[in-house]
């Protein structure tokens, strides 16, 4: 009996042993911080308050109220609209064609996952210059077609669908690559099958590719909507979330609110709404994972 | 859909473009065909992009070899080592794939303010230190050696550690590659949590040095430069991506598939 007994304990004092520096990690960096931005967001506290005072739940309710706050989440929502649909629907035509194409795949493979190799900051510093006004190639493009100077970034009805157009640049060759793993999972019968029965390859692709990569599907979607919420190098590069607000993010509005206006009380509130969101995302994503599971 | 790889292509050969042409040409509307390698060699004088490199190098490295050290050992107790407490400790770390670091920016700045490590390369890294992606990818790989490995290897006398370095960790080598190359492009390529720990040129990573140097040029004409200080900082992983393309892409849908 006390042989066990003393097995045990030296197996749980060897589990405990090794999961240990990666648990003291967490607790540094991700429990602790995220307890502290709870307790922080009920006080408030910023330049003209140096030390904190319980207000509550007025950091929440004065953020619902702020005009600002309201544009950037509204904002976020239509990124994550622009940008998720059509760089998954994207990287589903590009791994088809990268899966099939006989001649050129190594190219196509790389001309569509190379910007998701480059940091994102040096994708806004190149893109930057093609959406600059006169030199630009989209400028030059315009004034070349429609005659006029267009200023991309200057106006605030283009400012959000241009960042939209450069992430989906970005993103659609990373999902490419997920869509390139699950179709070559689908048994190369069920195709040949198909075109026995006379079935087209385009129907094929609708009837058999399509609903069989739905798990792919679903476990990037979920990936796309929380990179939506997590973007924010290319706004301090291209635009710092101008012109009035019209291009700026929610990670974007807490770093400036903690940096530029001091406000930590208000950073804390928001840090916790987006940890809400990401968490509630996330539980999607692991209802992804028991499907696929089921799929398989 | 070679048009659209070739659209796909047109930021790449543009900015490849400008960082060669005379500044003059840059700008003008007429297509050029001057060739310099004038403007790498003002922006190599004009910011220390070396400087910037060596500290990049230094900090991905670190961080990678750290996590390597952490995630073994967590990933061979979540394996192998039924511990009490171990479905509770193994949900605390799916929190960090869900909240990752980049969002807690605001609380993890003042911790390491709090530390005193503002400014220095090992504040940028701290956060980094556990990756609990990487426990679960290589939690997998572990579970699905067999188990009659470890036993044959304890018959033997060998001890768990001596198991772990010298049967797990050589046979779960791909996943390791995986990680690398996640963890590795991951870091090399991170901005916004560098641009707020470190504020000075000694400690600055290669996206914040890039950063700094285009906002500090005002004027069109300088966008020759801006290309070409953009092609330095893209160069290293895009030369590695098409140096070993098919390992980057199946490391990529291996570490999606099961991360």
């Amino acid at each position: 009996m006390s042989t066990r007994w003393s097995e045990k304990l030296r197996r749980n004092g060897f589990g405990w042993g090794l999961v240990m520096p990666s648990l003291l990690f967490l607790c540094m960096f991700t429990y602790y911080p995220m307890f502290k931005s709870v307790w922080l967001s009920f006080y408030e506290k910023n330049l003209a308050v140096r030390n904190p005072v319980f207000v509550g739940f007025d950091n929440y309710k004065a953020l619902m109220q702020d005009p600002i706050f309201i544009e950037v989440f509204r904002n976020n929502i239509w990124f994550a609209i622009g940008t998720v649909p059509v760089s998954i629907a994207l990287a589903f035509v590009m791994a088809l064609f990268a899966d099939k194409a006989i001649r050129g795949k190594g190219l196509i493979r790389i001309a569509f996952f190379y910007p998701n190799m480059i940091p994102m900051i040096a994708a806004a510093s190149i893109w930057l210059f093609l959406y600059m006004p006169q030199f630009g190639l989209f400028a030059q493009f315009a004034s070349w077609i429609i005659g006029n100077e267009v200023h991309l970034l200057g106006n605030p009805n283009t400012v959000l669908g241009s960042l939209i157009v450069m992430t989906v640049w970005k993103e659609a060759g990373y999902f490419m690559i997920f869509y390139l793993a699950g179709m070559q999972q689908i048994p190369k019968d069920l195709y040949e099958t198909a075109s026995v029965d006379g079935i087209g390859a385009w129907e094929q692709q609708w009837r058999i590719t399509l609903p069989l990569t739905m798990p792919t599907t679903l476990f990037v979607t979920v990936i796309a909507i929380t990179n939506a919420f997590k973007w924010v190098d290319h706004l301090w590069m291209m635009t710092k979330g101008g012109p009035d607000h019209a291009s700026s993010l929610l990670l974007y509005y807490i770093y400036e609110t903690t940096f530029k206006f001091n406000d930590q009380g208000m950073a804390a509130a928001m840090t916790v709404l987006m940890i809400i969101l990401l968490l509630i995302i996330s539980c999607l994503q692991f209802a992804g994972w028991e499907r696929k599971i089921h799929y398989q | 859909m070679l048009a659209l790889a070739v659209v796909w292509l047109i930021p790449l050969v543009w900015v490849i473009r400008n960082a060669f042409l005379p500044r003059e040409a840059s700008i003008g509307s007429a297509w050029s065909w001057g060739f310099t390698l004038d403007n790498f060699i003002r922006v190599w004088e004009g910011a220390p992009f070396g400087q910037y490199t060596w500290n990049t190098f230094l900090v991905t490295a670190a961080i990678f070899l750290v996590q390597i050290f952490t995630l073994t050992l967590a990933a061979y107790a979540f394996a192998r080592v039924p511990f009490f407490g171990r479905r509770v400790v193994f949900m605390l770390f799916l929190v960090q794939i869900m909240v990752p670091p980049d969002v807690l920016i605001f609380s993890n700045y003042q911790i390491i303010n709090e530390l005193g490590l503002l400014d220095t390369k090992l504040g940028i890294m701290l956060p980094y230190f556990a990756s609990a992606f990487g426990v679960f990818l290589l939690r997998q790989a572990f579970k699905q050696l067999p188990h009659e490995l470890d036993e044959a290897a304890r018959v033997e006398g060998a001890s768990a550690l001596r198991i772990l370095l010298r049967i797990y960790m050589p046979l779960a080598k791909p996943v390791y590659l995986s990680f690398a190359i996640v963890s590795i492009s991951f870091h090399w390529n991170d901005f916004l949590w560098p641009l707020i720990v470190t504020d000075s040129p000694e400690n600055r990573l290669l996206t914040v040095g890039l950063a700094m140097f285009a906002k500090s040029t005002e004027s069109g004409t300088q966008w020759a430069d801006v290309s070409a200080a953009t092609l330095i900082v893209i160069m290293p992983m895009l030369i590695g991506f098409l140096l070993f393309q098919r390992q980057f892409i199946s490391s990529f849908m291996h570490s999606g598939i099961k991360g």
